[in-house]
């Protein structure tokens, strides 16, 4: 590209230094130099090491302080926030599982109580019952007892009626018997023939019965 | 139309600085790492100003932070691996949150340059190298040497592992500053197709309809790209420290 074979920047130098454009073409060649000359003179900044000293001093001075704030004051705040946050927690979760374990001793109270209290209803219904029962008992014991004085005493009079019925009946006896046998013999039987007489009598007809 | 991708990396000085002959200037790197430290800082700050027991929406994000990078090293380094977390927490952070400010345009991303990530990944390594010897002793060197192989080949594997650890700061440096160099050159160079097809006129317009996609879905890629690295790096570290807390295989 270039007629003369020159390198470029050696041509522009050239141009430069005369302070005179030789032509339109190097003009433009010298403008594309200078570039490349700027380049050249300026290496790949990250590699100029011109630059080091500062970077370093500004770096160390700039980290350190970077470090020790961070090291001083966030962290540890950071950390005590967080600590302080999981202790919290911590506690709550205690106080919860405390609170909880209080509720289960009153709700297991309760429920004592409760079974207690249905345990003793049972008892005194129970009481109640057998009071009422024996009670009853007792009443139907009294009655039947006066009722059988009752039966015991009407059986005996009936059985006072009754003997001195049959009494009559004997007595009646003898006296038919008596009229019987006088109007029959014309005379009158002796009163203990008579007796002995319906007494067999009787006995038979007893045997009978 | 000079849309140069590299120019985005470039560092100029702000406030002039020379001490000794070096120049320390404050430039828009270091003012992008203040930005970094002052913006996480106030950010973490605030949101866990009222330290709630039921956190609002900051502190639950600040809180998030904090126990994902807490379970990332207690799940890989052990509960004794806790004693690292201020330096895992604050290398994550700062990582993340400079990537993340990178993604702005016009901003400088910290992370790009080797030098910051080498300071990094020499700092895990200082702390992986310099723990496991006090706390192990002469029995930090079991780390080069597994248990259970066969003696024929012991000395290469402990070559093996020798060399895997030597690599280690290297792989750890580069990765991070690839990935986010890489990203970003590329971002900047479809994005510059944009306005170059966009200027050739009405054809030139439909053709820079597919790099604009393209723009669009890298721009997305990055983000993924910011917050994976800074995680890996993290990852990476609680391993490395892992590895110091317990040596044996």
């Amino acid at each position: 590209m270039n007629e003369s074979g020159i390198p470029g920047v050696i041509v522009i130098a050239q141009a430069e230094g005369d302070g005179v454009p030789l032509s339109e073409e190097l003009e433009a060649e010298a403008v594309e130099g200078v570039e490349i000359e700027h380049a050249d003179e300026d290496t790949f900044p990250p590699f100029d090491a011109t630059t080091f000293p500062s970077q370093l001093l500004w770096l160390a001075i700039t980290f350190v302080a970077f470090y020790l704030l961070m090291a001083r004051v966030v962290l540890p705040r950071i950390g005590g926030i967080l600590e302080d946050r999981r202790d919290r927690i911590a506690n709550d979760l205690d106080q919860a599982s405390r609170l909880k374990q209080q509720s289960d001793d009153a709700i297991a109270g309760y429920e004592r109580a409760l079974a207690e209290a249905r345990s003793g209803a049972y008892a005194i219904a129970n009481e109640a019952r057998d009071a009422a029962k024996a009670e009853a008992a007792a009443k139907q014991a009294t009655i039947d007892a006066e009722l059988n004085q009752k039966l015991a005493a009407a059986e005996k009079r009936i059985a006072e009626i009754k003997d001195r019925a049959l009494g009559d009946v004997g007595a009646v006896a003898a006296e038919a018997a008596e009229a019987v046998v006088e109007r029959l013999l014309g005379q009158k039987p002796s009163a203990s023939e008579v007796s002995a007489a319906v007494t067999a009598a009787n006995r038979r007809e007893g045997a009978d019965v | 139309m000079a849309t140069d991708p590299i120019h985005q990396f470039h560092i100029d000085p702000i406030i002039p600085i020379e001490v000794g002959g070096v120049d320390v200037s404050f430039t828009n790197s270091a003012l992008f790492m203040v930005i970094t430290v002052v913006l996480s800082s106030t950010f973490l700050i605030f949101a866990t100003r009222r330290r709630r027991l039921v956190p609002s929406r900051l502190q639950s994000s600040a809180e998030m932070l904090y126990e994902f990078v807490a379970g990332t090293l207690r799940s890989t380094a052990g509960s004794e691996g806790m004693k690292f977390f201020p330096i895992v927490f604050t290398l994550f952070t700062f990582i993340l949150i400079a990537n993340l400010l990178g993604m702005f345009p016009y901003f400088f991303t910290v992370t790009s340059h080797l030098v910051v990530t080498a300071v990094f990944s020499i700092l895990v390594i200082g702390i992986v190298i310099f723990y496991g010897f006090w706390r192990n002793g002469f029995g930090f060197f079991r780390l080069f040497v597994p248990k259970g192989v066969p003696g024929v080949i012991l000395p290469f594997v402990v070559f093996i592992e020798v060399l895997s650890f030597v690599s280690r700061p290297i792989s750890l440096s580069i990765r991070l500053f690839a990935n986010v160099l890489a990203g970003h050159i590329t971002l900047k160079v479809f994005a510059g197709f944009v306005v170059t097809l966009g200027s050739l006129g009405a054809l030139g317009f439909l053709g820079a309809i597919l790099p604009l996609i393209m723009t669009v879905a890298l721009t997305a890629l990055e983000f993924l790209v910011a917050a994976l690295q800074a995680y890996v790096f993290a990852m990476l570290t609680c391993l490395y420290l892992n590895d110091a807390i317990h040596p044996s295989h």
